[in-house]
């Protein structure tokens, strides 16, 4: 099963929908709610720093029997130090972002300690790609 | 405990939900943070918060939160209660602050997460 939501930056009333979406999906398939809270959480903050940091951005979401993949990809201003990104404490947002509880410099470290794999690339000036893996059933490796 | 008795503790008017009062609740987590309510795993968990926006709302959807409790008469709109009743969430507005709240409940036997 696949799907592609599309995100508006700045829109913080609408953030979340597409993490409340897929919330509902994976319940409706009967996905074990410890594999599914993850990838939501995982997936919250990540459309949340779209909503934060960039323009606009699309998220596909891909399910199989196995795993569910998730990429998010923005047009943005991108990340020009990944490693510095994913610190915990280290962020760039605005005082707006502050204001909807959020910019604390927590959520790339939240999305990969909630996936399974996690692959971060990004071009300054053009934009973010995150690409998420859970697996559904115990994985090795 | 349940979500009345915890409403009577903190004077707390009951702004959604009303039907669901009897949910029990064991542990509270206090924070205006978002990002920090996400990172707690347990499930059933009471928000105590000085954060009244939608995203307090999304964020405790995503967290799998019972009941909020918004300390020192924050207002909650529309939008807020409309998403919270389409998740069956409580929200609760309280006159005392966040501090007050959370020492009245820990006093009363709600556990800490942490």
């Amino acid at each position: 099963m696949q799907f592609r939501h599309k995100i508006s930056g700045g829109d913080f009333a609408r953030a979340g929908n597409v993490a409340s979406a897929v919330k509902k999906i994976l319940r409706q398939l009967n996905i074990e709610h410890s594999v599914s809270k993850r990838i939501v959480i995982a997936l919250y903050e990540g459309e949340v720093n779209v909503v934060a940091h960039a323009y606009s951005g699309i998220i596909d979401v891909d399910i199989d029997e196995e795993k569910i993949k998730t990429k998010i990809t923005d047009i943005g201003p991108g990340i020009s130090d990944i490693e510095k990104a994913m610190e915990e404490g280290y962020s760039t947002a605005t005082p707006q972002v502050r204001e909807m509880g959020f910019g604390a410099g927590m959520g790339l470290a939240n999305m990969k300690k909630n996936s399974d794999s996690m692959k971060i690339s990004s071009i300054p000036g053009e934009g973010t790609t995150v690409e998420l893996v859970n697996y559904i059933k115990p994985h090795a490796g | 405990m349940t979500i009345k008795e915890i409403t009577e503790i903190i004077d707390g008017k009951v702004i959604c939900c009303e039907e669901k009062l009897s949910t029990q609740v064991e542990y509270a987590f206090s924070s205006d943070l978002m990002s920090d309510v996400l990172t707690v795993e347990k499930e059933n968990l009471l928000l105590i918060t000085g954060l009244a926006n939608l995203q307090t709302i999304r964020t405790s959807e995503m967290s799998d939160i019972t009941c909020i409790i918004f300390g020192r008469d924050k207002k909650i709109g529309a939008e807020m209660v409309s998403l919270a009743r389409e998740n069956h969430m409580i929200l609760v507005e309280s006159p005392h602050s966040v501090f007050h709240i959370s020492g009245e409940l820990y006093k009363a036997g709600i556990k800490s997460i942490y």
